[in-house]
């Protein structure tokens, strides 16, 4: 694990203050508009517009059964894998609609990848086929894939623990090992937004201080929404923070402001309540 | 210094722990354990009785048991028996060859009636499905066997002609003489249908039970549906699915009834499956059985033993290969 210097720390922190989403964005980034979800009957998620500038990292938090995780997975269109799940609205990925008819799913899932809350990788490949199962999955043809190995696990943070083993099973490898081999398998098919549920919930503190500078190097490159029941997490790794929030009704996107503003000064009082640790 | 003295020298030896299970748990557990093992009783039981009365006929053919195929019982002027030889090869060759048809056709037919059922069909069309998958499973052979040799032998000794014109110089697509009924061939298709509905029963159990996040991984990387099976559903449920096909090929070769109506019985080794000629152990046990002598009773048994342990073999060669294939995909 390489040691990020404080002068590329702040280069990103610099990068990053000239990010700010809604001012003129449309085509370069991924936006909601009115976006609402059901189970069936129930209606778990109401009117959710929020736009992810290109660049950026945005933490969406509140408390269990709120919404967030529901409206992360419209975003790539994992929604509809719920038996009886709806959707409203519209999410615009460089402008056009995920949701047109005619679209073709699996392209919308190569440009919006996504990890999970649980590690996952395929247990019957090696380290190295795992990093590549995309190109496989998805019938991508890709010369220099040792190239692409290589470039995808140094980036995910993870290259030089593995780099003697690739031809081992992923499921040898510790959680926090697998949770960031997960991560450089979605980056092998170079996606241009990462959505990661709860990436370090399953993790030790270690691992999630590695997640989180894997986090900030890929930030970088691509944009990142991340869901986090941690709030250190979201105050350390995003720019941007969105708070949801349910009442017993639909969850509802609360407020969303550049995360500092968010610790520091919220404008709803319930929002500065579940920071301060008031309640959830 | 001396309080670590004394506390290496203080450390007890391991205790003992046990515990006194409540009379309930212990009725229970006796209750149980007779259940458990009855099956084993009886099946012990039933191999003991076939050994003793097969020892005799064992003991005078030995090993030409298994290796000769004469099947005969002379008997002179006053019906009495003056000479008999036993011999079950053909048997053996035309149990293995109809077995290994049925599992070639059927196995890859019920392993995508399993894929279409888990991941394409939906609502009631695929209640309807399952439950008619469950009655063919629990359909009497014998009607298996009748709609074989009145509805299928037709159109498959068709497809049999075809496939000796074009594949004739294959060797095993041969055929010494031109008939084409009741054959091997006939014999594996009836006994394929009749494995369909377990191998897909137990491969739709098991495809059923692939984790969800794994199939959300690969979705999440711009899968398809197919490269998704592919991925990451077959390396997960390939030991099931050869324990299914395991557990038809038991039954193929076991089978009797539907065997013994679509098959001749001849009493030479053919490795011709087109060739109407053949015959599987349990289907000469049934011919057999009602005019037989004491003598040649004992014989039946002798192969009965030899059906018992060949399925015995079978189900541990299944359990070698699944846990060989089953194990990496998990």
């Amino acid at each position: 694990m390489q040691a990020t210097t404080p002068s590329s720390l702040a280069s990103v922190a610099n990068n990053r203050e000239q990010r700010v989403p809604g001012t003129n964005l449309l085509g370069t980034g991924l936006e909601t508009r009115g976006v609402h979800a059901w189970f069936g009957k129930k209606h778990v998620l109401s009117d959710v517009s929020l736009d992810f500038a290109a660049g950026t990292v945005t933490a969406l938090i509140g408390p269990s059964g709120c919404g967030k995780s529901t409206y992360l997975r419209t975003l790539n269109r994992m929604h509809e894998f719920i038996p009886t799940a709806a959707l409203a609205g519209e999410v615009l990925l460089d402008g056009q609609d995920i949701y047109a008819a005619g679209t073709d799913v699996t392209k919308i899932r190569l440009k919006v990848g996504m990890v999970f809350q649980k590690p996952n990788p395929f247990p019957s490949m090696t380290i190295g086929e795992n990093v590549l199962s995309g190109l496989k999955l998805a019938q991508l043809k890709k010369s220099n894939t040792d190239e692409l190995l290589e470039s995808c696990l140094v980036r995910a943070g993870l290259w030089s623990e593995v780099k003697d083993r690739l031809s081992e099973h992923g499921g040898a490898l510790s959680g926090g090992q697998q949770q960031r081999l997960c991560i450089a398998r979605s980056l092998a098919v170079e996606p241009q937004v990462l959505l990661m549920d709860e990436p370090c919930s399953a993790l030790d503190p270690g691992s999630t201080f590695r997640i989180e500078e894997t986090i900030s190097e890929l930030a970088k490159s691509m944009t990142i929404v991340i869901v986090t029941h941690n709030m250190q997490q979201a105050a350390r790794v995003s720019d941007y923070t969105a708070f949801f929030l349910s009442d017993g009704g639909p969850g509802v996107m609360v407020e969303t402001a550049p995360t500092s503003k968010i610790f520091s000064s919220p404008t709803d009082k319930r929002t500065e309540d579940y920071v301060t640790g008031r309640f959830g | 210094m001396t309080l670590l003295e004394n506390r290496s020298a203080a450390i007890p030896a391991p205790r003992e722990i046990t515990t006194k299970p409540r009379l309930s748990d212990q009725i229970f557990r006796a209750i149980v354990t007779v259940g458990g093992m009855s099956s084993l009783v009886i099946l012990g039981l039933i191999a003991l009785f076939l050994s003793i009365k097969g020892f005799n006929v064992l003991k005078v053919e030995q090993l030409s048991f298994i290796t000769e195929s004469k099947w005969e019982v002379l008997q002179d002027a006053e019906g009495k028996i003056a000479e008999s030889t036993f011999g079950l090869a053909a048997m053996l060759v035309g149990t293995f060859l109809a077995a290994f048809i049925a599992i070639i056709v059927g196995v890859p037919i019920a392993v995508l009636s399993a894929l279409y059922l888990t991941f394409y069909a939906r609502g009631s069309v695929k209640k309807f499905l399952v439950s008619l998958i469950d009655l063919m499973a629990a359909f009497p052979s014998l009607l298996f066997g009748f709609w074989g040799f009145i509805v299928l032998m037709g159109s498959a000794e068709y497809w049999a002609k075809l496939l000796n014109k074009y594949l004739g110089f294959i060797p095993i697509f041969d055929v010494p003489a031109p008939i084409f009924e009741r054959s091997p061939f006939i014999a594996g298709l009836v006994l394929a249908i009749m494995i369909i509905p377990i191998v897909t029963a137990i491969s739709r159990e098991i495809f059923d039970q692939t984790p969800l996040d794994r199939i959300q991984a690969a979705y999440a990387l711009g899968a398809s549906k197919l490269s998704m099976i592919r991925a990451v559903v077959i390396p997960y449920g390939r030991g099931g699915v050869v324990g299914g096909a395991m557990l038809g090929l038991g039954r193929a070769m076991g089978e009797t009834v539907a065997v013994y109506t679509v098959l001749n019985v001849v009493y030479q080794i053919n490795w011709q499956v087109l060739f109407g000629a053949g015959g599987n152990v349990a289907s000469l046990i049934l011919l057999k059985f009602g005019e037989a002598g004491p003598d040649e009773v004992d014989a039946l048994m002798a192969a009965g033993l030899v059906l018992f342990l060949l399925t015995l073999v079978v189900n541990a060669i299944s359990d070698i290969l699944i846990n060989t294939f089953g194990k990496k995909g998990r």
